[in-house]
């Protein structure tokens, strides 16, 4: 009899600590001080990642990269995260990646899902994401002089350089506002912590996210070398010339 | 009426290890000992090791031969399949700290039994998962593994091992006696699997023994046993996890280890 209590007793016990643990660790992570960006729904991979489906499909989820940072910056990502469990994230906002010379998580990593590629071609090479700018919150966009963006991004004046403009509003006054160039952007975040407004109006997206890509056939003949892009075409396709003639005559008109 | 098992040397010296293991890994001071988890790590600086059954998964999900990697993967391979069978689970495994526990609570409560998996359930695991790993590209097990999110839990902080630590407490508490070791663990399953000719065997004795069952009683794969009152030999069985709890709690010498009892010979 007694026996069968404290069972029951210990399975109701067990059954609200499982409850209470899981609210509780879920609500947690939720920090919502200034400066932070609210969402986790996106997340920003480690440096060497060379896209999401190779890098899941070596990662061991050992966090050898995780240890290997001297900023802290990269996390296991938890049940709380978005990312798959286990695999190493960073959010910009909290803490940037700092680009190490060395990039020591890449030199970590034991299965090539940080390629070690990278580690030869530069921190030039990387591709964690791009920064956008939020013109409506960028203070520079309202004609105060800021350049806190600009002076922490690690490729100065490259990545993001200031492109000056007449004020219209008051219309004596420049305005210095910040660009950015995806041909050096590599993602790094270090503007998106160094970004004055409550929530970063520029901030790091996944290269997904933004980057398009444009049709072989939109060739920039004005830049050296841009046809290299029409070496690999095919030009084999075979068009109809009489329907190409014939086209008023037929069933689509 | 309970039945009280004596704690023994080898208990402690497991308990050593595990918790010894997950520390080393823990703290900055002593990365040079032991730099990684439990799935990849780096001993003294130099050698690398990695999980033989993720690094199978990765080949599997991934097809790309990275020999630094293969290599780390073999030592361990080779260690467990050549030496100690399958100790990875009594000796280093945080989830036997947790069902260890869950079964010693169990010990007093006596809950009835509420599911009925058998104890090759496992191998079935150990296969879908490999197939899973194929068929998605992506090491499956290891995205979910209740070891890796534990042992990350420990030594990354991270919260969500509670969580997981409970749920494999209670299952293992009220569902079934060491559901997750015994029944449902795929890793168990392989090292189970490559560990059939290890050298490190447990050892019975008949002449000495006096049929108190109590090894029988304490072993979490009590299947592996069953020469016990029979005859005397080798556990050949693969499925045996090594812990020696049966030859701590012997009072009458007839199990042991056949390698310590060689060297007991030899002097």
């Amino acid at each position: 009899m007694r026996r069968k209590f404290l069972v029951s007793v210990a399975k109701l016990v067990a059954i609200f600590a499982g409850i209470f643990s899981f609210l509780y660790l879920k609500k947690d992570e939720n920090v919502s001080s200034s400066k932070k960006r609210l969402t986790t729904s996106f997340y920003l991979r480690p440096p060497g990642v060379l896209n999401e489906k190779h890098f899941l499909s070596s990662c061991i989820r050992c966090g050898a990269c995780v240890k290997a940072c001297p900023y802290n910056t990269l996390k296991l990502a938890s049940f709380n995260d978005n990312a798959s469990n286990g695999t190493p994230i960073f959010y910009a906002s909290k803490i940037p990646c700092y680009l190490c010379d060395t990039l020591p998580c890449i030199a970590k990593c034991p299965s090539d899902a940080l390629s070690k590629d990278i580690l030869k071609q530069g921190i030039k090479s990387v591709n964690i994401g791009r920064a956008i700018v939020d013109e409506s919150s960028c203070v520079a966009h309202f004609g105060i002089q800021c350049d806190a963006c600009y002076r922490a991004c690690p490729f100065l004046d490259k990545a993001i350089y200031l492109e000056y403009k007449r004020n219209e509003r008051t219309n004596k006054h420049a305005m210095l506002v910040p660009k950015v160039n995806y041909d050096y952007c590599v993602g790094c975040g270090m503007c998106e912590r160094a970004c004055i407004t409550k929530i970063p109006a520029i901030s790091v997206l996944p290269s997904d996210f933004i980057l398009g890509q444009r049709n072989d056939n939109y060739v920039k003949g004005w830049v050296e070398g841009d046809d290299s892009i029409l070496k690999d075409v095919n030009t084999n396709k075979k068009l109809d010339k009489n329907k190409a003639m014939d086209y008023l005559n037929g069933a689509e008109f | 009426m309970v039945q009280n098992f004596k704690i023994g040397k080898y208990l402690i010296l497991r308990r050593i290890t595990q918790i010894g293991i997950l520390l080393l890994f823990t703290f900055k001071s002593t990365e040079f000992i032991l730099f990684g988890n439990l799935s990849s790590s780096v001993l003294l600086n130099s050698i690398k090791l990695s999980d033989p059954f993720a690094y199978l998964q990765i080949f599997l999900a991934s097809f790309t031969l990275n020999f630094e990697f293969f290599l780390s993967a073999l030592v361990i391979f080779l260690l467990y399949a050549v030496f100690l069978g399958r100790a990875f689970c009594a000796w280093v495994c945080p989830v036997n700290l947790i069902t260890n526990f869950a079964e010693l609570i169990r010990r007093y409560l006596k809950p009835a039994k509420l599911t009925n998996f058998k104890a090759n359930t496992r191998y079935f695991l150990l296969f879908s998962f490999l197939l899973a790993s194929f068929l998605f590209s992506e090491p499956s097990f290891e995205k979910i593994s209740h070891i890796a999110i534990i042992t990350r839990g420990i030594i990354f902080m991270q919260s969500s091992a509670i969580f997981v630590g409970i749920l494999i407490f209670l299952a293992d508490l009220f569902l079934q006696r060491n559901l997750v070791c015994s029944h449902l663990c795929p890793l168990g399953a392989f090292y189970s699997l490559i560990s059939r000719y290890s050298l490190l065997k447990i050892t019975y004795n008949l002449d000495k023994c006096t049929k108190c069952a109590k090894c029988i009683n304490i072993c979490p794969e009590p299947q592996v046993l069953n020469l016990v009152t029979k005859y005397s030999g080798k556990v050949l069985n693969p499925e045996c996890i090594k812990c020696a709890r049966c030859v701590d709690v012997c009072d009458d010498d007839a199990i042991n280890f056949n390698l310590i009892n060689f060297v007991k010979g030899k002097k």
